[in-house]
């Protein structure tokens, strides 16, 4: 029977290998995720079948009620809630590793466990519970329960480093001396204490890394867990997912030209404080234009080039702009749609959006596919996006978002900016992009105000 | 001995972090939302963990902690799944 689950856990982990191949183009990705999920079933009956499980009904119970969170909040949840909704996701996970870390070792009357396994229930505990309280605040920060702003406090990094140090002073003694319980139940508290901690003085549009770094934190805590149990689909899995949180967490730090260092430690606070007060200050001129000369402005163009933001998602706008650029191809014009890589609250968040709006992927431009083409664009229309189109960042050695990779939509023919107010973005900069001869700013909701453009271009 | 089936465990870490750094630096920026949900929910393998835990009935403390350890990994594993098949439904070509 043994063998049979080995070979079955074995046959598990290559369901989820070629799971995320599959999620490589978004042809196959349903197929690819099916898969994973495939092996995940798999895995979970076998596993029923192991000899060391003698009863049945704490089981059933926790199956029932655990499916039944879990698919109300996937079914329940809105695309743009997205972010939280991994947030959460990620929570989960990594409490669940941390818990039953924590149940192996209570499952003895007197601890006497081999060094390896009491190393690994130290770590997948410390690395659980971070990422369980980490996910939270992320969460938290995220639905605007808890404050999205940069939150700094005095010795913050030293106090950080002091909680660390002492989970690992108290981790080493409990494995010097394994009945000392308390120990262990420290190390739960102080790691609880630390996610919190690690977390909120992130700020909110900083939340792709932050989320990103928890779902890696997620997969290697499951990793963990595969070392105390001594499952090989654990360690496979989970190092899978550690990988993948990695990547794409520097993928969101080189999007930013910031270093995981600086984004983790709540940076830009220093330029958020000193261009508030200067964006309080003068006011330089700028150019509007008003829903009617805008549909002309449509009207007359031959390649549009629209650039979302995190405001989209903030005014649901991604319906009405699927109707833009259908009206605009219905006249001929080209459309395409330029996404920065850290546009919105977790990587991948605008295509998400637009995909929801039946937006076709194709249409879907990475910066470096499309940053050598707005030269030959006559219209940038840019939706609730701010700071990752500031040509500052080019050549402002000044700015705090200097060597940042940004969409060139000044070198366009037009830009239209759409923005409820001239109010500064989240690095709390002022974007000279607003204030260029080419660049005309379209004020309003970014919902209402498309809507009403699409019905001026209709009427034309 | 269990040092050595620890140093064979680190291999078969190590080996899988380069197989998912290779396959996942493939995966295009227009799916990495689905990607995250989707490895999120890979993570949620811990309910291997969690079952036997649950099932074993070693002792209150731990049958309890074994049930929690379920819920939350069931959570993570079936709202993952569903959630990145609804993403996924919807990212289509015309």
């Amino acid at each position: 029977m043994q063998i049979v689950s080995y070979i079955i856990y074995l046959i598990a982990s290559i369901l989820f290998i070629f799971g995320i191949k599959k999620l490589g183009s978004p042809k196959t990705a349903r197929q690819g995720n099916m898969l994973s999920s495939i092996g995940m079933l798999l895995a979970v009956v076998i596993t029923l079948f192991d000899h060391m499980i003698i009863t049945y009904e704490w089981i059933i119970a926790g199956l029932i009620i655990g499916s039944l969170i879990g698919s109300l909040m996937a079914l329940k949840v809105q695309m743009t809630g997205m972010p939280q909704m991994v947030g959460l996701l990620n929570g989960f996970g990594g409490g669940a590793s941390a818990v039953v870390a924590l149940g192996e070792f209570f499952k003895v009357d007197t601890p006497n466990f081999e060094i390896n396994i009491i190393i690994t229930i130290v770590l997948s505990v410390l690395i659980g519970a971070v990422t369980f309280t980490g996910s939270f605040i992320a969460f938290g920060k995220l639905q605007g329960i808890v404050t999205g702003k940069v939150v700094k406090y005095p010795l913050q990094n030293t106090i950080n480093v002091l909680l660390f140090v002492v989970v690992l002073a108290a981790g080493v003694f409990l494995i010097v001396d394994q009945t000392q319980i308390e120990l262990l139940l420290g190390i739960v508290a102080v790691s609880l204490l630390l996610g919190v901690l690690l977390v909120l003085p992130i700020g909110g549009a900083d939340m792709p890394v932050a989320v990103s770094l928890l779902n890696s934190y997620s997969g290697i805590a499951a990793s963990m867990t595969g070392f105390v149990i001594s499952n090989n689909m654990l360690i496979i899995a989970g190092a899978l997912v550690g990988a993948s949180g990695i990547i794409l967490t520097l993928i969101m730090c080189r999007g930013m030209n910031r270093s995981l260092m600086n984004v983790v430690l709540g940076g830009w606070e220093s330029a958020g404080a000193g261009g508030a007060a200067a964006g309080g200050g003068e006011q330089k001129p700028h150019k509007s234009i008003d829903s009617e000369e805008l549909a002309m402005l449509f009207d007359s163009a031959s390649s549009v080039v629209i650039v979302p933001g995190y405001g989209m998602a903030v005014a649901q706008a991604q319906h009405a702009i699927r109707d833009l650029a259908n009206i605009l191809e219905s006249k001929g014009i080209k459309v395409r749609f330029a996404i920065h890589p850290v546009a919105g609250r977790m990587p991948g968040h605008m295509n998400v959006l637009l995909a929801e709006a039946q937006v076709s992927y194709d249409k879907l431009y990475a910066l470096e596919d499309i940053n050598d083409d707005f030269p030959n664009t006559d219209v940038v229309f840019v939706v609730g996006a701010n700071d990752v189109v500031n040509p500052a960042a080019r050549h402002d050695q000044a700015s705090p978002i200097y060597g940042m990779p940004i969409l060139n939509v000044d070198y366009s023919k037009t830009v239209i900016v759409n923005k409820r107010s001239m109010n500064v973005g989240y690095a709390g900069i002022d974007n000279e992009l607003f204030y260029l001869d080419n660049t005309l700013m379209y004020f309003g909701d970014a919902k209402d105000a498309i809507s009403k453009l699409v019905n001026e271009i209709k009427e034309l | 001995m269990e040092i050595l089936d620890l140093i064979m465990q680190i291999y078969v870490f190590v080996l899988a972090i380069f197989v998912g750094f290779e396959l996942i630096t493939k995966v295009p920026p227009t799916l990495h939302t689905p990607l995250m949900s989707g490895s999120n929910a890979i993570s949620g393998i811990t309910i291997v963990g969690a079952l036997i835990v649950a099932g074993e009935g070693q002792n209150m403390l731990s049958t309890i902690l074994g049930l929690v350890a379920l819920i939350f990994a069931t959570i993570n594993v079936v709202g993952g799944y569903l959630v990145t098949d609804r993403m996924l439904k919807m990212f289509k070509k015309k």
